[in-house]
């Protein structure tokens, strides 16, 4: 899989972490399947899929392109997948992210959480994608038949990560 | 020298990537670059625009900058 920048956690964290943004599609399969420790220590894996929607907000969407802050933004995932593992029993944590242009259907962003328990899984996987929405420098810029605009941050969004402070 | 860099609807406005500056502090930097014109004054202006240094958002009024700081400029974040 062609990925523009990977990062890793450093060794000697308790919890398995990895991030990706790629301009490439992926294999949630795979991914799922990369998750796992191997010694069956995980109870349970809660992921996130998000695709590109046909329609947001009343306009149609025929491509969507994602700009990037290379290095910021992967440290920010990484950042914020460390801090799901300070707040739950994190096992093992993964975020794949694409940029670049991506049609209507596409798999955009991937989240994966494994723990020993469902309750530690969701939560963490939900605390990731929200504050990835709101924290990770990344744009979306739209086009369609009425023309291309770029997204504005949502105050639902907002609202939603700060929940969990 | 202190690299500068715009990001998405920023650059877009602005039509610039990156740029260099001479500059030993961020208020001296945006008052360098609001003295380009109209453009960038209001650009810059924005109260929802986001700063970082060297990849880590700054939300203070000015800081000291090192030769071969990175300072960014860029709208509200939209991804996931």
């Amino acid at each position: 899989m062609k990925s523009l920048s990977s990062r890793q956690s450093p060794v000697g964290d308790s919890a398995s972490l990895h991030v990706s943004v790629q301009e490439s599609d992926f294999d949630t399969a795979q991914l799922q399947r990369a998750l796992l420790s191997g010694d069956s220590a995980e109870g349970a894996v809660a992921t996130f899929t998000g695709y590109v929607r046909k329609r947001n907000l009343d306009l149609a969407v025929e491509t969507l392109t994602l700009e990037h802050y290379p290095g910021m933004t992967e440290s920010s995932i990484l950042d914020t997948l460390s801090k799901a593992c300070e707040r739950w029993p994190v096992l093992a944590g993964s975020v794949v992210h694409r940029v670049g242009r991506l049609s209507c259907g596409d798999q955009i962003v991937w989240v994966g959480i494994s723990a020993a328990h469902r309750g530690d899984a969701f939560a963490a996987c939900e605390f990731v994608m929200d504050y990835l929405k709101t924290r990770a420098p990344f744009w979306k810029k739209e086009e369609g038949p009425n023309g291309s605009r770029w997204l504005d941050a949502r105050e639902e969004d907002t609202l939603k990560a700060s929940a969990w402070e | 020298m202190v690299k500068v860099v715009f990001f998405a609807r920023i650059r877009e406005q602005l039509g610039c990537a990156e740029l260099d500056a001479e500059v030993s502090s961020l208020a001296t930097l945006l008052a360098t670059l609001k003295q380009r014109g109209e453009l960038w004054s209001r650009v810059l202006s924005e109260p929802n625009l986001i700063c970082a240094v060297n990849q880590v958002v700054f939300d203070g009024d000015d800081r000291q900058l090192q030769e071969g700081d990175e300072v960014a400029f860029f709208p509200p974040v939209t991804g996931g």
